[in-house]
């Protein structure tokens, strides 16, 4: 599993814990988060600015 | 031929703003000017830059010749736009005037330098930063003014890379614009190793001590100030746009001229300065709009802020300037949850520390 992070402010996500506060199952690959995601610390899409791999 | 439309800044919010304007129109010639490089960087990662690795150079994502080919625009980097003239649609630099048939002014803020005697580091953008770094060189102590956002942040970040860090503030708690005192309290006492100093006026920096108000004085190597932001208005003033704190602009991102714009941390909407990354996100999909003749009614939801202090994980949504109502508090060591309740018991705002912070997007939903 892997984590990325957003480019503009830092947020992490770790694909291993997901975000079920967020409907976002753990184990849910990068790839597998819908289009339409926002960075949830800073409302970045996910069409913008793509996580860079950490 | 026509003029294209002219952006003045290569921060987010400048190029945020071109990227919208592109995705609706992938022909509209598009020119983004700015004084510094350019190069494309993650301004709120400065503050967590020892705790994420990272060096003042790998902090660029792209450089401006990559931002401008993959945007599809023209970037001029290292060029200062000095005067903007309405009525030729025009706007002046070292190399001449150019004309623009919109223009979106994305000039950012510059810090506030409190009359303090000695040498004091501020951080706001890449250079800044850079600088500071080199000023930390086999360095040990240091003081920051201000136990703001920015301040907390440095603290958090110095305190986790291993050096002795005190924070001073005329305050008596951190972040005392934003949360209720108990949770500055929960927050000072997680952020412990750091040397807390409230009611506390730096009057002076001298020969390696920070001297206050009341005569004391605290040793320190570096100091780093963090009290604030002012706008950037001067070019907008010159020009007679309208401005209050910030360049006002309506709910259509326009200034009081026709034809200019502003957006990201120089811009003033509904009396408030918003100088945050999740205002730009959504004000450059309206600026985009009404700049290209589709209205977009810029409208605001909930935006948390995320405090990067992972001492002391906190989350606060302030009320809106103005709105009664007080702060509820309850929680304990583990976490605080703290609600601004208006009348009947209306959620206005909130602030959530520790285990908490999960409640964010929650809180977030009950109050847009
Ligand atoms: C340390 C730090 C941490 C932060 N952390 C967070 C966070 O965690 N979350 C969050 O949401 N926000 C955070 N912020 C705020 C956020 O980074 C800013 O709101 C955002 O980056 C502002 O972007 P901007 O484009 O408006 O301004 P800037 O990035 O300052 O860009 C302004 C640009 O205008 C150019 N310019 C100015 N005047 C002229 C001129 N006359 N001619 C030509 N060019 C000109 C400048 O060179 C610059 O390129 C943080 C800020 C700092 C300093
Ligand atoms: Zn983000």
């Amino acid at each position: 599993m892997k984590k990325w992070q957003c480019v503009v402010c830092g947020f992490v996500y770790e694909e291993a814990l997901g975000m079920p506060e967020e409907g976002i199952a753990a184990g849910t690959r990068w790839e597998d988060i819908p289009e339409g995601w926002n960075c949830p610390d800073c409302g970045v899409a996910k069409s913008d600015f793509e996580m860079v791999e950490i | 031929m026509d003029e294209p439309i002219v952006i003045v800044g290569g921060g987010l919010a400048g190029y945020q703003s071109a990227k919208e304007i592109r995705r609706l129109d992938g022909q509209v010639p598009i020119c983004l000017i700015s004084s510094d490089g350019a190069d494309f960087y993650s301004k709120p990662m400065l503050s967590n830059a020892f705790a994420s690795g990272k060096t003042p150079d790998s902090l660029i994502l792209k450089r401006a010749s990559e931002m401008a080919s993959e945007i599809g625009i023209e970037v001029i980097h290292e060029r200062k736009v000095d005067a903007i003239h309405p009525e030729s649609r025009e706007i002046s630099t070292g190399e001449g005037r150019m004309g623009y048939s919109k223009l979106v002014l994305a000039l950012g803020a510059d810090p506030i330098r409190l009359p303090v005697e000695g040498e004091m580091y501020s951080v706001n953008d890449l250079l800044d930063y850079r600088k500071f770094r080199q000023a930390l060189a086999g360095k040990r102590r240091i003081a920051i003014l201000g136990a703001g956002l920015i301040g907390c942040e440095f603290a958090n970040d110095l305190l986790s890379a291993g050096f002795e860090v005190d924070v001073f503030d005329i305050a008596s708690q951190p972040l005392g614009r934003l949360v209720p005192p108990e949770c500055g309290e929960w927050i000072m006492k997680r952020m412990k190793g750091v040397g807390w100093h409230f009611n506390a006026s730096v009057t002076r920096f001298e020969e390696g001590r920070v001297h206050l108000a009341d005569g004391s004085s605290h040793a320190a190597d570096v100091l780093l100030s963090a009290v604030g932001l002012v706008p950037r208005t001067k070019l907008a003033l010159d020009a007679g746009l309208a401005c209050g704190r910030g360049i006002r602009v309506n709910e259509f991102l326009q200034t009081s001229v026709g034809d200019i714009h502003a957006i990201g941390d120089c811009m003033e909407f509904e009396g408030m300065v918003l100088p945050f990354v999740m205002p730009i996100m959504h004000a450059s999909k309206a600026l985009a709009s009404n700049i290209l003749g589709k209205e977009m009614k810029l409208a605001f939801p909930p935006m948390p802020v995320v405090v990067k202090t992972p001492l002391a994980p906190t989350v606060v949504c302030p009320p809106k300037p103005g709105l009664d109502g007080a702060w509820h508090t309850e929680g304990g060591e583990e976490g605080m949850k703290s609600l601004f309740l208006g009348e009947e018991g209306k959620m206005l705002g909130f602030c959530l520390c520790g285990k908490a912070v999960s409640e964010k997007n929650a809180l977030a939903r009950t109050l847009g």
